[in-house]
């Protein structure tokens, strides 16, 4: 058994885990943050996708140890005062998602995305960038469609640029 | 309010919970004393047991308990069953192998189960099950669906000799051979459906409650249709009677068909709990995925199509093995049968159709319907000859379909549907014009020079959807009726809860069955709430697939409201003196027509049940019930158009435009339908360009995780130009004929039409991957 430190939505935790255990399974388990997905067993589907020190991460391929000392950012800290962040907002104007598992993650790294880019993105950008996460419901034509509104939103940009 | 009902563009309800996490899904779900289960699966394709050695396993850590075959047995737990009867032509009926929840004599495919190990954590659950110790005598195997039924092949299941489950037919053998000798011209072609997997983004889970106290279950489950579910596991495998059994299908991430049928997993997961006294829950990962859940498609195919010298269809024969895989999962027979070769006619006035089926048992996993279920097989099947057949005569693609449309309703077919009604032209016009066909050449002379070659292509589907009335479909040997029920609770506040036997997996239910009571109430979108996927809440239902949720459960819905607002009326109008013919629904108001009197819809709701007032004999509450079965199939229909462009160099196929042209009837919410369209011509675009499930010859499944088995990624599709040319559908109240399953049915030949339109080589199968693409583009040189 392993003891884990870290601060996941602003707040310090800790907890008892097996060396084994991946990040995703503590945040799902030991924390009961079950936005956070588990959706393959490669790293390819990305519905475990959170933010860790900044970056964006899937979940699924750290060791909960590894993530120790680190500050973890889910699906759960991103809506502040139950105000919608502008890119779930988006996700939601935009039909960009159906059954909603996919969801959490494709959120999560549309916003990545749309920090590291600084309001510069395109269609294809959003398509390339969108690689590591598999959504089965949408076509990912709102999806895409979502990410650029938002894009537009945060760097104020004109909304139409996502029509 | 009027914005929120039928034919707005509302955003979804439901939303907010996914978007922040809080979506509620089987393997969020944790209760008092839950511990994890874990399946032993078969490494083999064809085995006999020898013995299970699980005295090690039952000693490590965490480990409370393994559990096999033998045991089940022993309980008396039942095998899984196949719930429709199909009988060969010679009248003998299907040949069901024994499909045992944990294999006990033989195992039949890679991931058959085994036993199951229950422990304290996942990762001890999984150590105990390498530690169990399975003898296993490997038997030979066999794969591919042609090979099955050659003489000598491996025999899978005794009852099924030569491994035939059924030889079917339909339509007359007589009248298409006739039409084929006297023919002005035979086209002929071979088809094959590749086998797919449907890949619901979540894996399937169960967790399994049996509590002693009141003896009673509880499953949580990744389920389409849960009141099915209770009904199998109670009538057929003995896990507990119907009282006895709730089933909770919660938040499902994605069903695609896939979730439908009734696993041994969730009888496992019952049984466990009560074995070993601890609430059981297992989660797939995506290999078990891949090996476990039922697979698609499927066929192998021998086509002739007989024209006379104008051109015009004169008789169809289609020949078709389908493999349904090690067992019968539960709609299996349905789907190469029913709910294909009744599709033959596709949007054509065919006068002779015959149409002969062969189901055999391979060692693979068992495949059953998905996205479509049988339809997109004939579609593809007609809409490859289609195109064939207008390369061979010399004519434009889009001028032989219109010849040949279906242009008087209803219309017959020669193989049991009646269509009610369509414009089949009208969407093949909106796609022509979206997609600029008349502008194409000169796309192409352009890509030309540029190395490139350029092709389009299109297809003209027609679905049956709605399935469809519970009279009709007994007669053709389904199991179970297909209706549907519905409960309209209108609360003293005058909130409103709808109960419906309909599942929502993503199709967004808790807003469209919101908006048609808003619609209807006048009352404000945000007081209805949509109840659906638990058994204790809802009596009865047949849940969600072959869009059929919006045509049938939405019907049923309409009904009670007639019933609500009937009852509503007669309060309203004994309140306010008038007469009940004279009071209208308005706004969330009853009102007396051509008066100033009005009564919120509140104030009648309250009435009803503080019943002080009410008209004499009538019982307090407002609360109605309806069941609606159908009178007869839905027939959504419409128009794709692709356009590639193939690097020679390469094979890489790029798509350049897709556009979709579809008439689905009454739209309830147009953004919930264009989102559906989407999804399914991605799924259909994955079939052609990527997707494949591929055994080898031992039957290990080479495509057992997202590194080998090619999923659609956002980088692999265009956006969709998608449009409706809709006729309200006659043969329900709403006038819906269903969306979910049109794109994935129309998308896929008309892809494939294009890119052999575009390297001038008709003989390409799915998925036509570069490499295939190129060997035959170099082959048309």
């Amino acid at each position: 058994m392993a003891k884990v430190k870290l601060t996941v939505n602003g707040r310090a935790v800790s907890g008892d885990c097996e060396e084994r255990m991946l990040l995703v399974h503590f945040i799902r388990e030991k924390l009961g943050l079950t936005g956070t997905h588990v959706g393959c067993d490669t790293t390819q589907c990305g519905t475990c996708v959170v933010d860790m020190d900044g970056k964006s991460v899937k979940s699924c391929t750290i060791l909960a140890v590894q993530a120790s000392g680190s500050s973890v950012t889910t699906i759960e800290g991103l809506a502040a005062n139950g105000e919608l962040h502008p890119v779930q907002a988006a996700f939601k104007e935009h039909h960009g998602l159906q059954c909603g598992f996919c969801t959490p993650g494709m959120v999560m790294t549309a916003v990545d995305m749309i920090t590291r880019h600084g309001g510069q993105l395109d269609e294809q950008t959003v398509r390339r960038e969108l690689e590591g996460n598999i959504c089965r419901c949408t076509g990912y034509h709102n999806i895409v469609k979502a990410v650029l509104s938002a894009n537009a939103e945060m760097h104020g940009g004109a909304k139409q640029a996502a029509e | 309010m009027g914005v929120e009902g039928v034919g707005a563009r509302v955003a979804r309800k439901e939303d907010r919970r996914f978007l922040t996490g809080k979506g509620r899904y089987t393997d969020d779900m944790v209760v008092p004393g839950m511990k994890y289960g874990y399946f032993v699966r078969s490494p083999h394709a064809h085995a006999k047991i020898k013995s299970i050695d699980n005295s090690t396993a039952k000693t490590m850590p965490g480990v409370i308990d393994v559990l096999d075959g033998k045991q089940l047995l022993a309980d008396g737990i039942g095998n899984l069953i196949c719930g429709w009867m199909i009988h060969s032509k010679d009248g003998s009926p299907m040949k069901m192998g024994a499909w045992r929840p944990l294999a006990v004599e033989t195992v039949r495919y890679v991931g058959d189960a085994v036993a199951i190990v229950v422990a304290d954590s996942l990762g001890e659950a999984r150590d105990a099950a390498e530690a169990v110790v399975v003898d296993y005598e490997e038997l030979p195997t066999v794969i591919e669906a042609v090979d099955a039924l050659k003489p000598g092949a491996p025999q899978i299941h005794p009852e099924a000799a030569n491994n035939l489950i059924f030889d079917w037919e339909i339509g007359d053998a007589a009248a298409a051979d006739q039409a084929i000798a006297e023919a002005a011209h035979v086209t002929e072609v071979d088809i094959v459906n590749n086998r797919l997997s449907p890949n619901a983004m979540e894996p399937r889970a169960t967790l399994g409650i049996y509590d002693a106290g009141e003896d009673h279950f509880t499953c949580y489950t990744t389920s389409q249709n849960p009141h099915l579910a209770r009904l199998v596991m109670s009538a057929f495998y003995n896990v507990a009677p119907e009282n006895k059994l709730r089933v909770i299908a919660p938040d499902v991430g994605g069903g695609f068909g896939s979730k439908i049928y009734i696993y041994p997993e969730e009888v496992i997961c019952l049984w466990a709990s009560k074995k070993t006294g601890v609430p059981v829950k297992w989660t797939a990962d995506r290999t078990e995925a891949f090996l476990t859940d039922a697979h698609g498609r499927d066929h192998v195919s021998k086509v002739k199509m007989a024209f006379d010298k104008d051109h015009r269809i004169i008789g169809l024969k289609v020949d078709t093995i389908a493999n349904l895989g090690a067992y019968m999962s539960l709609f299996s027979s349905c789907v190469p049968t029913y709910l294909y070769a009744t599709l033959l006619s596709g949007q054509y006035d065919i006068p002779a159709i015959h149409a002969n089926v062969r189901t055999v048992y391979t060692n693979t996993a068992p495949v059953d319907a998905y996205r479509g279920a049988g339809r997109p097989e004939a579609t593809y099947l007609l809409e490859r000859t289609m195109e064939t057949a207008a390369r061979e005569l010399g004519v434009s693609p889009a001028e032989l379909r219109r010849k040949n449309f279906i242009r008087v309703f209803p219309h017959q077919t020669p193989v049991i549907l009646n269509y009610d009604a369509g414009d089949y032209e009208a969407s093949l016009d909106a796609a022509m014009q979206a997609a600029d066909w008349n502008g194409f050449a000169a796309r192409k002379a352009e890509a030309e020079r540029r190395g490139m070659k350029r092709g389009i292509g299109m297809s003209c589907y027609i679905e049956a959807c709605g399935l469809a009335p519970s009279q009709a479909v007994g007669s053709l040997g389904a199991g179970v009726g297909l209706w549907e029920s519905a409960e309209v609770r209108v609360n003293a506040v005058g909130t409103v809860e709808v109960l419906t036997g309909s599942h929502s997996h993503g199709q967004g239910h808790e807003t469209t069955f919101a908006q048609l009571v808003a619609g209807r109430l006048g009352v404000p979108i945000d007081s209805i709430s949509i109840v659906h996927g638990d058994t204790d809440k809802v009596q009865m239902g047949m849940g969600t697939y072959g869009s059929r949720s919006g045509a049938v459960g939405m019907s049923a819905v309409a009904k009670a409201l007639d019933k609500v607002e009937a009852k509503a009326k007669k309060i309203a109008a004994h309140l306010m003196e008038a007469d009940e013919s004279d009071i209208v629904i308005e706004n969330g108001e009853l009102k007396v027509a051509g008066t100033d009197k009005t009564l919120p819809w509140f104030q009648v709701a309250l009435a009803a049940y503080t019943a002080h007032n009410l008209p004499a004999g009538m019982e307090p509450g407002l609360k109605e019930t309806a069941f609606y079965d159908p009178s007869n199939f839905t027939f959504p229909a419409g128009c794709y158009i692709c356009e590639v462009e193939v690097d020679p160099e390469t094979g890489t196929t790029e798509i350049i435009q897709f556009v979709a042209a579809d008439d689905f009837g009454n739209i309830i919410n147009p953004m919930i339908v264009e989102g559906q369209v989407h999804g399914g011509i991605a799924q259909g675009i994955g079939q052609a360009l990527l997707e494949g499930v591929h055994y080898d010859e031992n039957g290990q499944l080479l495509t057992a995780s997202y590194m080998d088995y090619a999923m659609p990624r956002a980088a692999d599709l265009p956006s969709f130009k998608i449009s409706h040319q809709n006729t309200p559908c006659p043969s329900n109240p709403l006038g819906i004929k269903g969306c979910g399953e049109a794109g994935a049915i129309g998308s896929p030949p008309a892809l494939m039409n294009a890119i052999t339109d575009a390297i001038g080589n008709n003989m390409l199968t799915m998925p036509a991957t570069p490499q295939k693409v190129w060997m035959a583009a170099q082959a048309t040189h």
